[in-house]
């Protein structure tokens, strides 16, 4: 499995096109960086014209702030970029003609198929990393640190400086997972086709109409939403949705919804298991024509 | 002789096309096993199945005398294959892709023994190109080296000098028959090419529409009495008429514009030359065919003549 593990991950690192996503993210982290760099404030200054006598102290746009702009722009773009990956996993091996190769060698359909997932997962976790490093880090050290404002519609939670750096963590240890379950629907998808662009396509349409009817407030699409995996996909937003005093002063440490937070978590989890069991009990009985 | 290959009533069924229907083969050891049929004949299905690629509808695969589903991983550690037009990682350099499918074979493989096996196949030069630059032939070469890397007992080649110039086959002809000769591999090719296989099979089995037509040494095969004869002349039907109602009439075969197909025994070709020209036929030329590929034409069209005979 270890040895199947660092071909694959040889195959991925090999492929130029395996760069492009690594060179999109960095490309729209620091556009956004530039633009806050350069005029950060007049968004603030929009953000909260609606809001009434509302004293700020300290700097708010800050690199925790940024961090949290980028992540609410671009975690529901990722996925897309994910795709391109776990799309071409098998597909793009039955194009090039060599799953057939693969397939004739000694190694068992299931191993071969879960190492070419954990393969998927970590080039997925690698995304995630690069995009903390630029986000987090980067805009750390552009804008420096302070408090996290969370505008949320009509409110406005502060965050203290020191009870935010795990939350990040947190976050993208969550969006790790939902990242990987878009990893694994790509890849089951990936076993029909002997082409890469149609499972990209698919897994990108879903992803697509599925977040689309998790975001609409419609009486219909809300009664769907806790069946979307999408929906589920939102929870690292949870980790920032910090638990206030009756005098609305923050606790530290604190999550309003733990519970509901974890149970995505979980429900994400089901979804990987469910996608990647089916992939290798299909994969297992596949006459391959490629 | 033990058999390496031991295949017993194999079918494979696509909803209701039967790809390959029912058939039986034994390749033993030392053999260069030619496996012959047009295309869509069942080649690649029987060998994909060979391979684990498809699974078979009904019938029994035995390699090394050892049920292949039972003991996958053992047998296929004993095989090494080029499964049509060898299609690499083309990102890949040629001594990577070596190096990559050698760690899959389940043997430990040398990096003396890789740069050895480029060598074998005339890559060492471009061991470090990009495969995407390799010409057909150069392909086809390294996907023999991958097939050879684990020193395999059994060597499964199907279609091996498909898109390659008479150099390219002539190269792969002597490669076969080195494997064989030399080093002692068994080896299973297939190929619609008549003549490729006659250079180098010493057995040969026959396929057409997924039925075995005939398996045999090939010196069985080439029956002198099975010789094809093209006769071109210019008064074809009246050569036809007289035919039909000559001796010769169940040597008819075929008729295509001026060119009229017999099946004579070869010692009666002068014969039947003579009485053509008694007859009045205007003859520009009389051919005999390769005598293996007219039978296999024969076995595998053999309906179609019928047709053209009997209306």
């Amino acid at each position: 499995m270890w040895t199947l593990l660092q071909i694959e991950l040889f195959k991925i690192f090999k492929r130029p096109r395996t760069y492009i996503a690594f060179i999109a993210i960095a490309a729209i982290v620091i556009l956004i960086q530039l633009a806050l760099y350069l005029d950060g404030y007049t968004y603030i200054g929009f953000l909260l014209q609606s809001i009434e006598r509302f004293n700020v102290e300290g700097k708010i746009l800050n690199g925790y702030f940024v961090c949290y702009f980028i992540l609410q722009t671009l975690l529901i773009h990722v996925p897309l970029l994910i795709a391109l990956v776990g799309g071409d996993m098998i597909a793009g091996e039955a194009n090039m003609g060599t799953l057939r190769l693969l397939i004739s060698k000694p190694i068992s359909r299931s191993t071969l198929l879960i190492s070419k997932f954990l393969a998927a997962t970590i080039y997925t976790l690698l995304l995630l990393i690069w995009m903390a490093i630029l986000s987090l880090m980067f805009s750390l050290l552009v804008f420096g640190s302070g408090d996290l404002m969370v505008f949320q519609s009509q409110v406005i939670i502060q965050i203290p400086q020191s009870d935010v750096f795990w939350r990040y963590l947190a976050a993208f240890a969550f969006a790790a997972i939902a990242m990987t379950t878009v990893a694994a629907l790509s890849f089951f998808l990936s076993l029909f086709a002997e082409n890469s662009i149609g499972p990209i396509v698919a897994a990108m349409s879903i992803v697509i109409v599925c977040t689309i009817l998790t975001t609409m407030d419609l009486p219909l699409f809300l009664s769907m939403k806790p069946y979307l995996f999408t929906s589920h996909m939102l929870g690292w937003k949870g980790f920032f949705d910090i638990q206030a005093t009756t005098g609305n002063s923050a606790v530290p440490g604190s999550i309003q919804n733990l519970p509901g937070i974890l149970r995505s978590a979980v429900i994400l989890m089901v979804h990987i298991v469910g996608f990647v069991t089916a992939a290798v009990v299909i994969f297992r009985r596949k006459d391959v024509l490629s | 002789m033990s058999a390496i290959i031991q295949v017993n009533n194999l079918s494979k069924e696509y909803r209701e096309v039967k790809a390959v229907n029912d058939i039986s083969f034994t390749v033993n050891r030392g053999d260069i096993y030619g496996f012959l049929g047009q295309n869509g004949a069942g080649k690649s299905t029987t060998i994909r199945m060979l391979l684990t690629l498809i699974t078979p509808t009904s019938g029994t695969i035995e390699l090394f005398g050892k049920n292949l589903y039972a003991h996958r991983k053992e047998v296929l550690q004993q095989i090494g294959a080029v499964i049509e037009k060898p299609d690499l990682y083309k990102y890949l350099t040629a001594y990577e892709n070596l190096s990559l499918f050698a760690k899959m074979s389940g043997v430990p493989v040398t990096e003396k023994k890789l740069k050895d096996q480029l060598e074998q196949v005339g890559l060492t030069e471009r061991a470090h190109s990009k495969v995407r630059t390799f010409s057909q032939g150069m392909k086809q070469r390294l996907g023999i080296a991958i097939a050879l890397i684990h020193d395999p007992q059994l060597i499964i080649l199907d279609e091996p000098t498909n898109g390659l110039d008479p150099q390219g086959i002539a190269d792969i002809r002597n490669l076969i028959l080195h494997l064989s000769r030399h080093l002692g591999k068994t080896i299973l090719v297939s190929s619609h090419l008549l003549h490729e296989i006659e250079l180098i099979a010493n057995r040969m089995l026959i396929i057409d529409k997924g039925k075995k037509i005939m398996e045999g040494t090939v010196a069985e095969l080439v029956d002198p009495a099975r010789t094809m004869v093209h006769l071109e002349v210019t008064n074809p039907q009246e050569v036809v008429t007289w035919l039909r109602n000559s001796r010769w009439s169940s040597c008819l075969q075929e008729q295509h514009n001026n060119i009229i197909q017999l099946q004579v025994n070869k010692p009666q070709v002068p014969e039947l030359t003579a009485e053509l020209v008694s007859a009045g036929a205007n003859i520009m030329a009389l051919q005999p065919q390769n005598s293996l590929e007219s039978y296999f034409l024969s076995l595998t069209t053999e309906n179609r003549h019928v047709d053209t005979f009997t209306n």
